[in-house]
């Protein structure tokens, strides 16, 4: 439509567009493995629930954390590049919940093509259980 | 002053483990790939890896009987704290390159930090470790802060 850098339309408060995500015993295991990792909170259901008193297996953190960063690049596309990205696992979720990532943008610099976005993982009760902030930078207007 | 941390625990604060040096596979791209439900092509098809794809290339291959009975692996980096329950705790990474099939990356971690905090339910503490990334060339391709927390 236009010649405008996609930096110039982005505002603050601008929504990003919202995932939905429900991982299987398949994925949970499939990640793990990718990792090497054998926590058996993660795979291991008597132990996760009856030793560890866990309701059920629980969900990687760092994959929740790609997840909050897919987002963030999907959104970006080959616009920009991602500079930086933190999150923190601060509520545990489970096989069988239904999650959704999104965000909206904070804060835009025309100038320098900075913006800020605040990123989220959300559970169906509607809690953030994994929050973040990216800083992505766009070829400058 | 702390309560928790002795002066020989806070002296651990700077300790590094010796780096260490992974090929990066289009194979394991690809695993990463699928198994973060990527829908961007040019990672399924492993041509260039996902943001977070070094967390899997680094995360640490020791044998067997070097897990625990609940299947961790033991930081050696990490000192015996007097609280030892690990809770989930965030990441921060910078990035300065993208991490392609072929790559020859050297993952370098520290022990950046140690301290103390008063949670709801006691006391808590935080450690911190930094891990650089540099490719073959020596240019920097991210650094990772992991902050984990002991109750």
């Amino acid at each position: 439509m236009s010649d405008m850098p996609r930096v110039e339309s982005i505002k603050p408060g601008d929504p990003l567009p919202e995932r939905q995500f429900q991982p299987d015993n398949v994925q949970l295991f499939l990640y793990n493995a990718a990792l090497w990792n054998a926590h058996r909170i993660h795979f291991d259901h008597p132990y996760a629930t009856e030793v560890e008193g866990y309701p059920g297996l629980v969900i990687a953190g760092p994959l929740l954390g790609d997840w909050l960063t897919q987002s963030v690049i999907e959104w970006l596309g080959d616009d920009g590049r991602l500079v930086s990205i933190e999150y923190s696992n601060r509520k545990a979720s489970y096989i069988g919940e239904i999650l959704r990532s999104g965000g909206k943008v904070l804060s835009s610099e025309q100038d320098n093509g900075t913006v800020e976005l605040e990123m989220y993982i959300k559970n169906e009760a509607d809690e953030v259980i994994t929050p973040g902030v990216a800083i992505v930078r766009f070829p400058a207007s | 002053m702390s309560e928790l941390l002795s002066s020989e625990l806070l002296a651990n604060i700077g300790r590094s483990a010796p780096p260490r040096e992974e090929v990066v596979t289009r194979r394991d791209i690809r695993k990463y790939s699928v198994a973060t439900g990527q829908r961007s092509q040019k990672f399924l098809d492993g041509d260039e890896a996902p943001p977070m794809f070094h967390v899997a290339l680094f995360w640490d291959v020791v044998e067997l009987d070097e897990l625990t009975p609940d299947g961790v692996s033991i930081d050696s980096l990490v000192p015996k704290f007097p609280l030892e329950r690990a809770m989930a705790g965030g990441l921060k990474i910078e990035y300065h390159e993208a991490i392609y099939p072929g790559d020859v990356l050297l993952g370098t971690r520290t022990l950046t930090d140690i301290y103390e905090k008063q949670g709801s339910q006691g006391p808590l503490i935080f450690y911190e470790v930094t891990m650089e990334v540099e490719n073959q060339s020596g240019d920097p391709v991210l650094t990772q802060k992991t902050t984990r927390i002991m109750r």
